[in-house]
Formats: C-alpha cells, sequence, structure tokens
C-alpha cells in the first residue's frame, strides 16, 4: 500500500455551499442535457393524512374527497333538522339563500370567510409540522385583543396605525403561541393541551381587559375597547356592504403561505419535520428551532385573524367577538387537505355554514350551534378518511405490500462503475 | 388567610377535583391502552348533557346518572370506531369529538326546552348521611356534603388502579400500550382490548360531566365543562400516566379551582376574570417546571394493524 | 458413510410420516403481496422432536412463512396440519392454543414489562368474567419462571424490567415466554442475529437441552454454521419456493463431506456459486477522518480512530456496543463531552450537523424509516433532503427551485437505476431496495470526502445489496472515504479493507480484513479476549 500525497482535500472555502457533487451539480442546473419534464406542481403532507395523500395523490381525487366529506357531515347532520321541525328544503334553501341568494349575501358570506380562511391558514401550517394548534381561538382573540388595544391608544396617522394594528395583532397571536411553542420545543408538552390552556387563559385576559373596571374598556360601550380612529379601520372593497379588504390580507396570506411551504427552504425544513422528524434531524434540521418558528407562524396567522376582524368588520375589540373561528378552523384546515388552495374552498364552504346560519335559525329554527356540529363532522370524517380510502382501494385493487415487492426480481447491477465520483488526479 | 384555608374550601376543592379526576381516569385507561384521548371535554359536555336530559324527563337523577353513562359508551364507541377499528388520527378523531361534543349540546338545548344556552333546573344527586363520620369534629362537615355518587367516584380511583396493575386485564391494557405488535404476538386482541379501553375513557368522561351538571349543579350550560376534560389530560400528564399521582394533581386542581372562586369574595382587589385562569396557568406552570420531559406509553398514537 | 449427499431430496420421506404425525406439515401453502409471490405453493413436514431448519436469503419467502405458522399472516391457499389435525390459524393465539412458541427476529418483550409480567402477557384464561376477575399471580409466575430456567440451565431475574437485560437474556426470556403456555414446537426467526459469539453458544446449548426435553424446534437462519451443527434437517427456500431439502447427519465422515454439503446448500440458497470477492483497495491516500479521544461522556469512548482516502473501514460488534452512539457523534446529533474529530485536517467537533455534510461528510442512516426518507414526501423532496440550504437549490433564501430539484432527481434515479414510477410519486411507493438506493445515490451526490454507512444493506435483496457495495466500492476507489458500521460479518469481509471492533463504547481490536482471523473478532467481539485490548 502506497501513500499518496497528492490526495484530494475537501474544499473547506466553499463549506457555506451546498456540497454537491459537479455531475449531480450539472443535473440539477439542467446543464447535462438530458430531457426531463418539469415537475407538475404537487402536493406533500404530514404524516397526519399521508395515507389520504397516498391513496390519492392527485388533484381530481383531492376535489372528490372534499365534496365527499362535505356531503357525508351534511348527511350526517339530517336528524337534527327532523329534530328540530323543520324540513329538509325550507333548511336548504334558508342556508344557501341566506348565504348566497343576493350580492349583499354573498359579501356577507366573504366577511364570514376572512378570518375562517386566515385562521384556517394558521392550523394548517402547523399541522405540516405535525404540530396540532388547537390553541388559535385563543391567539385570535388576543391578537384581536393587542389590535384593538393599539388601535385604541396609539397615536399614529390611520395607515400607518392600521399597519401597526396588524402587526401588533399578529405579534400578539405568536406570542401567545410562544409558551406552548417553548414547552413544546423543550419539555415535550403535548401541544394541545398547553395551547387548550392558553385559550382559556386568552379568554380570561381579554375580558378583563375589556371588563366594567379593566384597564381598556371603552367609556361608551361595555366589553369592548374604545374605537380605532377615522380611517384606521380596513377600507370596504364593497360599497353598501361589510366585506373589507381584510379579503385581501387573507388572500395575500394564502399566496405567501404557499410560497413558504413549497418554494423556500424553510417550507421545506417545516415540512420535512413534519413527515419524519428523525429525518430531518439527521439532516441537520434543528427539530426545536423549526417546533418554535412553527408554532409562532402558527400563532401570528391566528392573530392576524383577529387583528383583521377587529380592524374590518367591527372597529373595535369586543371580548366576544370570535363565535369559535378558531374552532372551525381546525375543521377548515382538515377539510382543505392542509393545502392552502383548499383551505380557501373550504373555508368558503365554513363561510356559507356561518352566513347562512343566522337565516336558518330565523326561518327554519336551527340553531347556529349546528355549524359546530357540522365541523366536527367534517373532522370526524377527515379523521376517518384513510381508512375508507383504504376500503375503498382494497377493493379496488389488492394492496401491494412493499417488503413483498423487494423480493422481486431486481435488475442486476451494472458493471460500469458509479458516475458521481471523479477519480482523483 | 386563615378565611381562606378552611374546612368549606376543602370540601368545595373535592367537589372541583372530582369533574376532573374522572375524565383523567379516563384519559389514563384510553392512553394506557394506546390511545390518546383529547376528547375527554366533549365525552364530558355529552355525559352532562344527557344527564340532565335523562333527569327532566323521568325525574330521578340516579336514571340521569344512567344516561350518562349511556351517552360514554356511545360517544366512546364513536371515538374507538374512528382510531382502532378505522385507523383514523387519534388527535383529530378526538378533537372532532370534542367539537361535536360542543355543539350538539349547545344545538340540543333550544331544540328541547326553546331557549338558548342552558337548560332549566332538575333535580340534584342528594348527599347522603353517613353515621358517625359526620359527627367527627371539623372534618364531619367534609362528609355531610358529600353524596353517594363521591364515594363511588373515590372507590373507582382505587378499582382503576386495581384493574390497571394488579389483574390480567390491566396488564393486558397496558401491553397494547407499549407495543401493539408485542401485545398482538403474545395473543392478545389488540384491536378489542384498545376498544374497550377507549369505551370505558368515554364513560368515565360521561360520569364527570354528569358529575358537573346533577350533582355540584342542577342542570346543563352551554360549555360548561370549561376545559375540565383538558385539565384532566394535564393532571394525566403531570401524574406520569400513573393513578395516584394523576389523582393528586386533579386534587391540585381542585384546590387552585377552589382558592380562585374563594379569592374572588375574599380580595376584592384581584379582578376575578383573572383569578379563573388560574388552575390553567397553574396547569402550564406543572408542565413547565415539575414534569420532566414528559414520556407516555411508548405506544400511543400509533394505529395498529397487521403487517 | 456418504449419506450426508445422497440425502439431499426434493420430495420429503412420505413412508417415515406415517409412523408418528409429523409436528408440523404444510402443503401447498402460497401466498402473495400484490403481484409478489413471497410463498409459492409450499410443502414442509418437521418430524416430530427434530430440529428443522429453514435456510434462506433475506426475501427468500422464510419470515412470511413462518408468520403463516404462527397465525400473524393468512395464506392465500394451502393446509397446515399439526400433529396430524389440521388447523386453521386466525391469530397467533390461535397457534400458541396449538402448542406453536414463536420466537421473532424482532425481539417481542415488552421493555417496561417485568420478565414475569411479559412471560404470563395474555395468557390468562378464557372468558370475559373469568380474565376480568382474577388477580395477576406474579409470584407464582415468577416461581415458574426461575424452575423452568433453571431446567433449561439457566438463570434468570423474574422481578427485572425487561429493558435492563442484556440481549442474550432477552434471547432467553423470549424463549422462555415461548414455551410458558407449553408450546411443544418452537420456532425461532434468526435467534442469533443480534447475539455475539458466547451468547450464541449458550442459545446453542439451550436448543439442545430443549431437544432432548422432546422439544420440536424450527430454526430459522442464513447461517450457515448454525443450521450444519443443530439442525436434524434442512430445508431450503429461494424465491419463496422450496429449493430442495436435505438431511443432515451427526457425524461426517470428513471435511471433505461436510463441505461438499455445504456447497450444495449454498447452491439451493442462492441458485449460483458464492459470489466472487470484489477488488481490494491498492491506493490508501492520506488520513480523511481522524478522531481523537473522542467520547459523548457515556457509553461511548474515549476512542481514536482514522479512515484513509480509499479504504473501507468497517466497523463491527455486537449492537449496542457504541456504534449508534459513534454515528451520532460523528454526524453531530449529540455533541463530543471530550476529544475531537477532524476531517480532512479541519476541526469539525464544534460544528452543526448541516455544517458538517457542507464540509463533506455523507450519512446513510441504520434506520431508513425514521432517519433518511420521509414516506409521504415525493422522489423529488426526498432527494433533496440536507441539499437545500444555498445554491443551486435555493439561491436567497426565499426561493427553492423546483425545476433544479426535479432535474437532480431524476439524475439520481437514473444513475442509481432506482425503480420508481414517477420523481412525483411520494417515496412511500417505492420498494425499500429502491428507497435505500435512493438514499446511497443522494448522499453520494454530496461528493463526500466521508460516507458513513450505518447497516447500508440490511433488509435489502441481492441485487439491491450488490448495488449498494458497488457504490461503495466505487466512492473509495475515487478516494473517498468509506467507515461501514455493520452487523453482517459476510458483508465485512466482503467489502471492507479495514476492521476495528467495539466493545462498550470502544475499540478493542483492529485488523485488516486481508489478515482477519474470525474467530478472533469474535473474541474481541465478545469479550473474551481481554488481554489483546490496545
Amino acid at each position: 500500500m502506497t501513500i499518496d500525497t497528492t490526495a484530494p482535500t475537501s474544499d473547506l472555502a466553499s463549506r457555506r455551499q451546498t456540497r454537491m457533487d459537479p455531475v449531480a451539480m450539472a443535473d440539477a442546473m439542467g446543464t447535462a442535457g438530458d430531457e426531463t419534464r418539469s415537475p407538475a406542481p404537487q402536493q406533500v403532507m404530514p404524516r397526519l393524512i399521508a395515507h389520504f395523500h397516498r391513496a390519492s395523490g392527485h388533484f381530481g381525487g383531492q376535489v372528490l374527497t372534499f365534496i365527499l366529506t362535505i356531503a357525508a357531515a351534511l348527511v350526517a347532520s339530517v336528524p337534527m333538522i327532523w329534530l328540530a321541525g323543520s324540513d329538509l328544503w325550507l333548511t336548504t334553501t334558508a342556508l344557501f339563500g341566506g348565504a348566497l341568494g343576493s350580492g349583499p349575501a354573498i359579501a356577507e358570506t366573504m366577511v364570514q370567510m376572512i378570518p375562517l380562511l386566515i385562521a384556517g391558514l394558521a392550523v394548517a401550517v402547523a399541522f405540516h409540522a405535525s404540530l396540532f394548534n388547537i390553541g388559535v381561538e385563543g391567539q385570535l382573540l388576543f391578537g384581536g385583543l393587542v389590535a384593538g388595544i393599539v388601535g385604541a391608544t396609539v397615536n399614529l396617522p390611520p395607515v400607518l396605525l392600521m399597519i401597526a394594528c396588524i402587526l401588533a395583532g399578529m405579534i400578539g397571536g405568536a406570542l401567545f403561541a410562544l409558551i406552548p411553542a417553548l414547552l413544546k420545543a423543550y419539555r415535550g408538552a403535548h401541544e394541545v393541551v398547553t395551547t387548550i390552556m392558553m385559550n382559556f387563559v386568552a379568554v380570561a385576559v381579554s375580558e378583563y381587559a375589556v371588563a366594567p373596571s379593566g384597564p381598556f374598556v371603552a367609556s361608551d360601550q361595555p366589553s369592548a375597547t374604545d374605537r380605532v380612529p377615522e380611517g384606521t379601520q380596513l377600507p370596504i372593497i364593497w360599497d353598501g356592504t361589510r366585506l373589507h379588504a381584510g379579503l385581501l390580507v387573507a388572500l395575500a396570506a394564502v399566496a405567501i403561505v404557499t410560497w413558504v411551504l413549497y418554494r423556500t427552504p424553510i417550507g421545506f425544513r417545516l415540512r420535512l419535520m413534519g413527515a419524519n422528524q428523525g429525518a430531518a434531524r439527521a439532516s441537520g434540521v434543528s427539530i426545536e428551532r423549526m417546533t418554535i418558528l412553527a408554532l409562532l407562524a402558527s400563532g401570528a396567522l391566528g392573530g392576524l385573524a383577529g387583528a383583521v376582524q377587529v380592524l374590518g368588520v367591527y372597529g373595535r375589540f369586543y371580548s366576544a367577538f370570535s363565535p369559535g373561528y378558531g374552532f372551525d378552523a381546525i375543521a377548515v384546515a382538515l377539510l382543505g387537505a392542509l393545502s392552502p388552495i383548499g383551505v380557501v374552498a373550504s373555508g368558503f364552504f365554513f363561510a356559507v355554514l356561518h352566513a347562512g346560519s343566522v337565516p336558518l335559525q330565523a326561518i327554519a329554527g336551527i340553531s347556529r350551534e349546528m355549524v359546530g356540529v357540522v365541523s366536527g363532522l367534517v373532522v370526524a370524517f377527515v379523521a376517518a378518511q384513510p381508512a375508507m380510502l383504504r376500503l375503498w382501494s382494497g377493493w379496488r385493487k389488492p394492496a401491494v405490500d412493499d417488503r413483498a415487492i423487494e423480493t422481486g426480481a431486481e435488475t442486476p447491477p451494472a458493471a460500469e462503475k458509479t458516475a458521481s465520483m471523479e477519480m482523483p488526479s | 388567610m386563615s378565611h381562606l384555608l378552611t374546612i368549606s374550601l376543602v370540601i368545595s376543592a373535592l367537589h372541583l377535583a372530582l369533574p376532573i379526576l374522572m375524565p383523567m381516569l379516563g384519559g389514563l385507561i384510553s392512553e394506557r391502552s394506546g390511545v390518546m384521548n383529547i376528547g375527554l371535554e366533549g365525552m364530558m359536555l355529552i355525559g352532562a348533557f344527557s344527564a340532565v336530559l335523562v333527569t327532566y324527563f323521568t325525574g330521578s337523577p340516579w336514571l340521569g346518572l344512567v344516561g350518562a353513562l349511556c351517552s360514554g359508551v356511545l360517544s366512546g364507541s364513536a371515538l374507538a370506531l374512528m382510531t382502532v377499528t378505522l385507523r383514523g388520527d387519534q388527535v383529530v378523531a378526538s378533537a372532532a369529538i370534542n367539537l361535536i361534543g360542543a355543539g350538539l349540546t349547545a344545538a340540543l338545548i333550544p331544540v328541547i326546552w326553546d331557549i338558548d344556552g342552558l337548560t332549566p333546573s332538575v333535580a340534584k344527586i342528594p348527599s347522603i348521611h353517613v353515621p358517625f363520620l359526620e359527627d367527627l369534629p371539623a372534618v364531619g362537615r367534609i362528609f355531610r356534603s358529600l353524596s353517594l355518587v363521591d364515594y363511588i367516584c373515590f372507590a373507582l380511583v382505587f378499582l382503576v388502579w386495581w384493574v390497571l396493575f394488579r389483574t390480567d386485564a390491566g396488564l393486558r391494557i397496558r401491553a397494547c400500550g407499549e407495543s401493539a405488535e408485542s401485545a398482538d404476538v403474545a395473543g392478545i386482541a389488540v384491536v378489542r382490548t384498545r376498544f374497550f379501553a377507549v369505551v370505558s375513557s368515554g364513560v368515565f368522561g360521561a360520569l364527570g360531566g354528569a358529575y358537573l351538571s346533577i350533582v355540584t349543579l342542577d342542570m346543563f350550560q352551554a360549555s360548561m365543562t370549561q376545559g375540565r376534560g383538558f385539565l384532566a389530560l394535564a393532571a394525566m400528564v403531570f401524574g406520569k400516566w400513573r393513578v395516584w399521582p394523576g389523582a393528586l394533581a386533579c386534587i391540585a386542581f381542585g384546590f387552585a379551582d377552589a382558592i380562585a372562586l374563594r379569592a374572588q369574595i375574599l380580595w376584592r382587589g384581584i379582578p376575578h376574570e383573572l383569578l379563573i385562569a388560574l388552575p390553567y396557568v397553574l396547569a402550564l406552570f406543572a408542565l413547565a417546571t415539575f414534569v420532566g420531559r414528559a414520556s407516555g406509553p411508548a405506544g400511543v398514537g400509533k394505529p395498529f394493524t397487521r403487517a | 458413510m456418504s449419506a450426508g449427499f445422497e440425502a439431499i431430496m426434493t420430495k420429503d420421506d412420505a413412508s417415515r410420516s406415517e409412523l408418528t404425525p409429523a409436528a408440523i406439515r404444510l402443503s401447498g401453502v402460497s401466498k402473495h403481496f400484490g403481484p409478489v409471490k413471497a410463498n409459492r405453493s409450499i410443502d414442509l413436514t418437521v418430524q416430530p422432536g427434530s430440529v428443522h431448519g429453514l435456510l434462506g436469503e433475506n426475501g427468500a419467502g422464510k419470515s412470511t412463512l413462518m408468520k403463516i405458522l404462527f397465525g400473524m399472516i393468512r395464506p392465500d391457499a394451502g393446509r397446515i396440519q399439526i400433529a396430524g389435525e389440521e388447523v386453521m390459524l386466525r391469530s397467533s393465539a390461535d397457534a400458541l392454543a396449538h402448542g406453536i412458541g414463536m420466537v421473532q427476529q424482532h425481539f417481542s418483550l415488552i421493555g417496561k414489562l417485568t420478565v414475569a409480567e411479559n412471560l404470563i402477557l395474555g395468557r390468562g384464561s378464557k372468558g370475559f368474567a373469568a380474565r376480568w376477575l382474577r388477580p395477576l399471580d406474579l409470584e407464582a409466575a415468577s416461581r415458574r419462571a426461575v424452575d423452568l430456567s433453571e431446567r433449561l440451565g439457566f438463570g434468570i431475574d423474574p422481578s427485572a424490567r425487561c429493558e435492563t437485560l442484556s440481549v442474550g437474556a432477552r434471547q432467553k426470556v423470549e424463549i422462555l415466554k415461548a414455551l410458558w403456555g407449553g408450546a411443544t414446537t418452537l420456532v425461532l426467526d434468526e435467534p442469533t442475529a443480534a447475539l455475539s459469539p458466547p451468547d450464541a453458544e449458550e442459545l446453542y446449548a439451550l436448543l439442545q437441552n430443549l431437544q432432548r426435553d422432546g422439544t420440536t424446534i424450527v430454526l430459522i437462519s442464513h447461517k450457515m454454521p448454525e443450521i450444519m451443527r443443530l439442525c436434524d434437517r434442512v430445508t431450503v427456500l429461494r424465491d419463496g419456493a422450496v429449493a430442495g431439502e436435505a438431511e443432515i447427519p451427526r457425524a461426517f465422515a470428513d471435511a471433505e463431506q461436510r463441505q461438499a454439503l455445504e456447497a450444495r446448500l449454498v447452491r439451493l440458497m442462492i441458485g449460483r456459486n458464492k459470489p466472487e470477492v470484489p477488488s481490494r483497495s491498492h491506493h490508501i491516500w492520506p488520513t480523511v477522518l481522524s478522531v481523537r479521544k473522542l467520547s459523548d461522556g457515556d457509553r461511548f469512548g474515549p476512542v481514536d480512530l482514522d479512515v484513509h482516502g480509499g479504504e473501507i473501514l468497517a466497523v463491527v460488534g455486537v449492537e449496542g456496543n457504541g456504534q449508534s452512539q459513534f454515528v451520532d457523534l460523528l454526524i453531530g446529533l449529540t455533541k463530543a463531552k471530550q476529544g475531537g474529530i477532524a476531517l480532512d485536517d479541519c476541526d469539525i467537533t464544534g460544528m452543526t450537523t448541516l455544517q458538517r455534510f457542507q464540509c463533506g461528510i455523507a450519512h446513510i442512516p441504520e434506520d431508513r424509516h425514521r432517519l433518511a426518507v420521509a414516506d409521504a414526501m415525493s422522489v423529488i423532496d426526498n432527494a433533496s433532503i440536507g441539499f437545500i440550504d444555498g445554491a443551486p437549490f435555493a439561491p436567497t433564501p426565499f426561493w427553492l427551485s423546483r425545476k433544479r430539484r426535479g432535474r437532480f432527481a431524476t439524475g439520481i434515479v437514473k444513475r442509481q437505476r432506482v425503480r420508481a414510477s414517477s420523481v412525483e410519486a411520494p417515496v412511500a411507493s417505492l420498494s425499500g431496495g429502491n428507497q435505500q438506493k435512493l438514499v446511497v445515490g443522494r448522499e453520494l451526490s454530496r461528493a463526500p470526502r466521508l460516507m458513513i454507512a450505518a447497516q447500508p444493506t440490511r433488509g435489502l435483496d441481492i441485487g439491491s445489496t450488490a448495488a449498494v457495495h458497488e457504490a461503495l466500492i466505487g466512492l473509495r476507489d475515487a478516494g473517498g472515504g468509506v467507515l461501514l458500521l455493520s452487523l453482517d460479518l459476510n458483508e465485512v469481509f466482503t467489502i471492507a479493507d479495514r476492521i476495528v471492533v467495539f466493545r462498550q463504547g470502544r475499540i478493542v481490536g483492529e485488523t485488516t480484513t486481508a489478515n482477519a482471523d474470525i474467530d478472533q473478532i469474535g473474541r474481541w467481539m465478545s469479550g473474551v479476549d481481554q488481554e489483546s485490548k490496545p
């Protein structure tokens, strides 16, 4: 054996760059000249609905699942309609007529969609990291409170104040997610339990802030902060209705979340951690940092939902401004299969339920609380989805077993050497 | 302070601890079998509602209690069907139980009683008289305030401990929670065992709910459980998935609740809105400090399927 | 006495089975998973009181067959007879009721429970009420465990938690557990896979004691010496079908006869002669990895070790002797308490995992599903794990190129001959071997100076194994260093240039493969040879 001193050494100068073998690099940069198809848009889901993804990875399958889930949930809630002594037709017309029957009705549905959409994104972002943020309701409340307080007390030009309110709301929501995030990252406390606790803390804090003797209560209105100054509210974008610019904020949030999740390294790390924490850690992702980041982002979106609702609809913070948007958001995220576009669709569906629930109560005598039941049913059907799809695909064709394939004949390894190494000179 | 620490504080702490203690036991059984049940809150609400409903129509709170237990079997079966039989995600499925529980009970109040938010009063489960004990000085008042249900609940703590750690059935349940595959190889029917454990957790959750609605109070109110199902889970984690430490944690939460209630009367300076959050803050604090990195049964959250 | 060779048959000896009913008789048992036939019309007859070997390579269908026999998998076709009685096995409980006990390849003990608890687990009386009302009698169980273990020639503490036991002790508890319900037939699936040579010796003695007691034993193995030593008869499986059967004589006339039988069995097992040993490294370059007094302050170290360019250094040892701690320290998942790691004379001790990868370390993890791939993510995403920081995929933190990642993934798929329906398909849709090839290709694409390959071929079939070996040898020949951690001594002897032996987190022996003495390595692994510690 000879010791050769002219051996190649690693290029330490380029340490900060991703090391890549030249052949692979050429592949990646497209200089190798092979005709690769440009990959079509794809969606990757965390472990939670990995089964679902495997069974129907394509867009059509997702739309079908979406519709079937809604249909199943609605059918399952039919007994409630009979219990309430109403009939199906009346209920349907009341619901959809009330939500979509006229221009103003559609605008009102859109108004309802805004917080559901943003809060749904908040839940979805956490889910992508395999974290269940059930505390979006609390983050939304606290974000709304902070936005309301900033709007009522800080002295700034209106537009700047509006931006300050929205940012303050996001920071408030993020701070409210910080404690569960730290507990999860460093103590292993399950985020479901801790974020729920924070919900009750949020209710207590926001009620205290605007209690009769509370520090921020308005002089002219109990259980609310003072109105934000003129011009600080989000502008109305459809005259004669309540539809406000929050819709644009929500759609921008959808675009940004989509981009970050699927088109940035940080989103990749987040999804990787959600899909396989071990692989993420072994490839150099700091699990603690990503856990905190994911929950903070989720909390910030929750706070944004609250701030937008406070600035767009009421112009002030009411302690009871959320009828449980944060909880419906769980159903929104899951029904949307955690994809931001899917969240838009399912957010719209739940907005129809919310907007239609008022005429529903008036005409058909069905309690608004039914929205909660339907979201529960949607979540239940999403939870059972892997099993249903398994049954369905099992019925179509026998399941293919992983291990079994391995025993199948492989093409014998080629004699030529692996092409990826450069010979040392 | 002397006004705070009285016998009546102990009484109220015990009464406030039991509706956390019962779902804690339910959560413990379920998690020991390998199914995470965060749906206890919804199961409690359904139980509390069913208890009032049956009591309202029959006039007997005891039948109401039976009705609550039956509702627990139903909600437990629903969760078991989703998680154990269909192997759906446990956290998502139990979140569904919470949403349905909260929505359904609130939606049914106006359907049945034509009013929103809370039901009319119904009969409560009465206290019972235990000779000798209630004549004791000082502590006698505690016994006078207890009903038969309280005694049953305390007995249940012992029963759950005994079954889980001293019987064959408990060994089977614990084996399923640690490693479903190993349990299966040992000839244990994992699916049946887990199903049973989840159904029992539903029964315990419903019992906790019924305790609130027909023992502590005499009516049902929308969202009356106020997160006790989740406090129960925190207590279970705090007790490291063991019965007695978990029960102690529940009693600690009960005291926190009781102190918060009394402090409202005693110390006007502290806003009561903030005091209400005391048990939750305490739970967060407990999770942050005392509990080491929490680790439950190894198999929790993993659906079981044979290769 | 040339009976040994003559006894090779392809049909079982019908005349014998008429005298006493066979302990186990399988006829025409078939099982397929999707398009793949794991078992093809298998006939197997096990005589009572014998030790019957089941020999075959990974993926030959041995484990599937035994799972069928233990009621864990239901066959598509075929009949099972136990002691002459036709049975239908729906679950392992059924198999246990018919007197079949099984020792799984992966331990089935529950670590948090005590030995006694594990032994009585699932053995309660039938019937709901009886089960509920019956308190656990752990004392009686403990007494019985001690009695039974003493009869079999070893000692056991019934109140010890299983997670605190050594691998060898656990294996014995497994056997006790399998016998607990009065099993008359014991099936052992690769029982010595994780055992050190002395532990394996004890196990062999134990099995011989069992046989003397009249227990029928089915031994699944791919280790030829084990089969030759213990078995009365062996059935060879290949590609899911019975390739042949042979009687193994108690004593051989001479070494030649023994070797002839072994050679015949190997041919039956792999369908060809033993693969040729690839060429050794010819060129040794300077040190790539240099580890000095490295310790994690707990179960590992201090260790000094060098890996040169152009060599494959194998770390061998019984599982759990510091190998995984070593890998974690090298890639930075745990921080070193003392000592240092240098890569090409550059100190990397304080670097993060990511920085180490950027310095030229690549890592094929031991547990693919836990550490290497994300099942639900696509081939593209899995190919880009660890490449997403900086150029070429993410020139800025706000942009991660999908097009470039797609081309890159396609390149790996082509080079490594990964069989995937599309690069957008989730990795879960690939077979295990193809997933592993993807991981190997990804790690090779780092142009690593040092490749850490932890059991890179575990559970792979022959073709995938060869492809992985080829890749590692290619890297070595190109001047890179390879650190191979393997439990499979055959693999080590096939591709490694140098061998170090780990025991209790320290290096206890070192040799070149060319001069290696397998017995010496066994002594190092088991700690028998204390004085040779460097």
